[in-house]
C-alpha cells in the first residue's frame, strides 16, 4: 500500500533513540535507528532523507513536536507509545496477551483485549526508576559500557539483593557493596534483579496473562532477558528488533488510516 | 501600580511576591481558559470574577467588615456555611491550589505532605492570600491526619477554630457531629455578637440550597451530547462558588444555564459528539489547580462531571427546608452533612455507588481517578473505586500528581493513551 506521495512510515521519537520504519506491501521494507541527541528534529530529518514518505505516524515523547514540524510536508498524525507498542507487538505476535516495553525513561505494561486493542495499561510516573535510564546510570557507576552491561552481570557468581530502586539510593547502595569488597559483576546482577522485580510488580497490576511480548531497548539486555524468563514457563516473545516495535506500530496505524480512506 | 495596592498593603501581603503570583495566574488563565473556542457568553461573568479574584471581591469583604460583618475562612465542605451565614458572617473558601508558598511551607511541614496542605500553609507564611488575611476566623477540620496536624502549626499564624469530623456514620457519630455544629453555632454567635435564630438559619439554608440547586442544574445539563460546556469551565464555576457572593453567583449560574439549555436545544457543544466523555473523581482541585483538566481536554476528551469536594460532593445533597424550629433545622443540617462521602470515612461505600451513578447519568465513557500525592485516603480508596468501575463496566485510569508542572509530559502520554483506548 502506498500513499500518493510516497510510502507509509512510523517514527518513534524516544528519550534516547529514534526509530523509523517504512512499510511495503509485505511488511517493513526499511528500518533505521539514530540516537535522539539534544536535537531530535535534526536527527529525524537525517533519517527521513533516505526515504520517500507520503504519510507518517509519530509516537514517543517527540511525537507532538514532530507532527507540528512535519505538518506542511506530509500527512502526519501522532499516537501514544502505548497504542503503538500494542499494535506493533500484536502484528509480530498475533497470540500476544501482554506487552512489556522497557524504554529509555519509561516502563509500560499493556494488557491486550480482544482484537489487539489496549485493555489496560500501567506506566511509571515521572520517576525513571527501573527503566533504561537506571541501567545507564549504573553501568556508568561500575565503569562498564551500557551495551556490555547485561553480559557483564551474567558473570556474577552469586545473587545479591539491592533494595533501592531510586537511582541515587541504588548508587549509594552499590558503592557500599563495593566498599565491602563485593564483586562488581555481582553488584551488576543485583541491579538487574531489582529492575526485574519492579517490572514484575507492574505486570501483576495489569493482571499478567501470557504470551508476553518483551520489547523496547532494554530487551536487548541479555541479563534482564534471562532473569525475566526465569519467572515464566513459556518462552518470552522477544522481537528481533525490540526497539523498533513502537515505530512499527505507528506505521501500522498509518496503514490503518490509509485503508479507511 | 494596581489600584488595590493600598488595600493589599493594609492586609500585610508581600506586595512583590503577590504581584508575581497574579501575573503567573493571569498567564495561566489565558492559556487554559481564554484559549478555548465556542465558549459560552455567560462565562464572561466568571472571567470577570477571576480577573478580580484578589481585587474587587476582597474590597467587598473589606466593606462587609466595615459594616460589622465577620469573615470566616474554610478549607472543607464540612464547614457548615449555613450557620456562618445565619450569624450574619461571610464564609469564603481559602486558597490552596497553587505552589506559590511551597518553600515557606516546607520550612514547617514535611516535604512529603500533600500539595493542598502545603499550599494553604505556604500562602499564609508567604503572605500571598488576601482572603486568609481578611479572615476573623478560619475553620479547620479533622478530615485527614495531614490537615489535622497541620492546623496545629497553622494556628500559630492564623485564628483557627477546629471542628471534629466523625470518621464513621453510626448514630453516635451523628451525635458527635451535632455536638460539633452546636459548638460552632455558639462560637459564631460569640464572634459575630449576633444571635442565630430559626428564621436566620432558615434563610441561610435556603440561600445555600439555591446555590446548590443552580450547580445541580448545571451538572445535569452536561448529560447532553455534544457536551455544552467544558469541564474546565465547570471546575472554575465550582471553585468560584466557594468565595463569590452567593446571591449574585446563583443568579449568574442560572443565567448561564438558560444559555446552555438553548445550546443543548440547538444541538451545539464544545467538543465533537464522538469525543470520549470522562468523569473526574477523587481529590479536590482548588483554584488555580487546572492542570489535569487541561491535559485531559487537550487530549481530545471532554470532562462531563467532577466527583469531588469542588464538584458534586459539595452540591449533590440539599438540606431539608421543611422545618420550623431551630432544633428541626439543626437536625436537617446534621442529616445533610453526614451524607458527605469523603474518603476520610470508613467504610465509604456510598461513594462507590455515587461514582457509578454519576458515570451512568452523565453517560461517561471512562473515569479518571485523581489523587494528590501523599493523600492516603483517596489513594487507598482508588483500589475500591477501580473495582466498582470494573463491575459497572466503566474503564478507569488512576492518576497521582501534585501542583508542579514537571510531570505534564508523562501525564499527557497516559491520558492520551486512555483516550485512544476509549475511542
Amino acid at each position: 500500500m502506498q500513499h500518493e506521495n510516497g510510502g507509509i512510515a512510523g517514527i518513534d521519537i524516544g528519550s534516547r533513540s529514534i526509530e523509523l520504519v517504512v512499510m511495503g506491501d509485505e511488511g517493513p521494507v526499511h528500518q533505521v535507528k539514530a540516537p535522539t541527541t539534544f536535537d531530535p528534529l535534526a536527527q529525524c530529518r537525517k533519517l527521513m532523507r533516505e526515504v520517500r514518505v507520503g504519510r507518517i505516524v509519530a509516537t514517543g515523547y517527540g511525537r507532538k513536536l514532530f507532527a507540528e514540524t512535519a505538518a506542511g510536508e506530509m500527512d502526519v498524525k501522532a499516537i501514544t507509545e502505548i497504542q503503538a507498542y500494542a499494535l506493533g507487538a500484536r502484528y509480530l505476535y498475533p497470540e500476544a496477551r501482554t506487552v512489556l516495553d522497557i524504554g529509555g525513561q519509561d516502563t509500560k505494561v499493556i494488557a491486550l483485549a480482544e482484537g489487539g486493542k489496549v485493555g489496560k495499561f500501567e506506566m511509571n510516573d515521572r520517576c525513571a526508576a527501573g527503566t533504561g535510564k537506571f541501567l545507564e546510570f549504573m553501568a556508568t557507576a561500575l565503569q562498564v559500557p551500557l551495551e556490555a552491561f547485561g553480559n557483564f552481570a551474567m558473570e556474577a557468581d552469586r545473587r545479591i539483593q539491592i533494595n533501592s530502586m531510586c537511582t541515587v539510593f541504588a548508587e549509594s547502595e552499590a558503592t557500599s557493596l563495593m566498599a565491602r569488597g563485593e564483586r562488581p559483576e555481582n553488584i551488576a546482577m543485583g541491579l538487574h534483579l531489582a529492575i526485574v522485580q519492579r517490572t514484575l510488580a507492574m505486570l501483576r497490576r495489569v493482571g499478567l496473562e501470557t504470551p508476553l511480548v518483551f520489547a523496547g531497548g532494554v530487551a536487548h539486555n541479555a541479563c534482564v532477558r534471562t532473569i525475566l524468563q526465569e519467572q515464566f514457563d513459556e518462552p518470552l516473545l522477544i522481537p528481533e528488533n525490540p526497539d523498533m516495535v513502537g515505530a512499527l506500530g505507528a506505521a501500522l496505524h498509518g496503514m490503518l488510516l490509509a485503508s479507511r480512506e | 501600580m494596581s489600584s488595590y495596592d493600598a488595600m493589599w498593603e493594609k492586609l500585610n501581603l508581600d506586595l512583590d511576591a503577590h504581584s508575581g503570583l497574579l501575573q503567573v495566574l493571569g498567564k495561566f488563565y489565558g492559556d487554559i481558559y481564554l484559549s478555548q473556542s465556542g465558549r459560552l457568553q455567560g462565562m464572561e461573568y466568571l472571567d470577570f470574577v477571576l480577573s478580580e479574584v484578589h481585587g474587587l471581591r476582597i474590597k467587598e469583604l473589606q466593606d462587609a467588615k466595615e459594616a460589622g460583618r465577620k469573615i470566616v475562612g474554610a478549607f472543607c465542605v464540612f464547614a457548615p456555611e449555613e450557620i456562618t451565614l445565619a450569624a450574619g458572617a461571610v464564609q469564603v473558601g481559602l486558597c490552596a491550589g497553587a505552589e506559590a508558598g511551597k518553600d515557606a511551607a516546607e520550612k514547617v511541614l514535611p516535604r512529603n505532605t500533600c500539595a493542598l496542605i502545603k499550599s494553604f500553609v505556604g500562602f499564609k507564611l508567604a503572605r500571598l492570600c488576601p482572603y486568609l488575611e481578611s479572615c476573623d476566623m478560619v475553620i479547620g477540620e479533622t478530615t485527614c491526619d495531614g490537615k489535622k496536624k497541620a492546623y496545629e502549626i497553622f494556628e500559630e499564624y492564623a485564628p483557627v477554630y477546629v471542628m471534629e469530623i466523625p470518621q464513621m456514620k453510626r448514630a453516635c457519630d451523628r451525635d458527635l457531629w451535632m455536638t460539633e455544629m452546636l459548638r460552632y453555632k455558639d462560637k459564631m454567635e460569640e464572634l459575630s455578637g449576633k444571635a442565630i435564630t430559626a428564621e436566620s438559619l432558615r434563610d441561610a439554608i435556603k440561600l445555600v440550597n439555591d446555590r446548590r440547586r443552580a450547580l445541580q442544574r448545571l451538572n445535569s445539563l452536561r448529560a447532553a451530547s455534544p457536551v455544552p460546556i467544558s469541564g474546565r469551565d465547570v471546575l472554575l464555576i465550582n471553585q468560584v462558588s466557594f468565595y463569590d457572593d452567593p446571591v449574585r453567583f446563583t443568579a449568574s449560574i442560572n443565567k448561564l444555564c438558560d444559555e446552555i439549555e438553548d445550546r443543548v436545544k440547538a444541538g451545539e457543544g464544545v467538543a465533537p459528539k464522538d469525543a470520549p466523555r470522562l468523569l473526574l473523581s477523587g481529590c479536590p482541585m482548588a483554584v488555580p489547580n487546572w492542570k489535569l483538566p487541561y491535559v485531559i481536554e487537550s487530549s481530545g476528551a471532554v470532562i462531563v462531571g467532577e466527583e469531588s469536594c469542588i464538584g458534586a460532593r459539595n452540591t449533590r445533597d440539599l438540606v431539608d427546608e421543611g422545618g420550623k424550629t431551630m432544633d428541626e433545622f439543626m437536625n436537617a443540617l446534621a442529616d445533610r452533612y453526614m451524607r458527605i462521602d469523603c474518603a476520610c470515612f470508613t467504610p465509604n461505600t456510598e461513594r462507590l455507588g455515587n461514582i457509578a451513578s454519576m458515570a451512568k447519568d452523565l453517560k461517561a465513557d471512562g473515569v479518571i481517578h485523581y489523587g494528590l500525592s501523599f493523600c492516603q485516603p483517596y489513594a487507598i480508596e482508588a483500589y475500591k473505586v477501580e473495582r466498582a468501575m470494573k463491575d459497572a463496566g466503566v474503564p478507569m485510569l488512576s492518576i497521582e500528581t501534585d501542583y508542579s508542572m514537571e510531570d505534564v509530559e508523562q501525564l499527557k502520554t497516559r491520558v492520551e493513551a486512555f483516550v485512544e483506548m476509549l475511542r
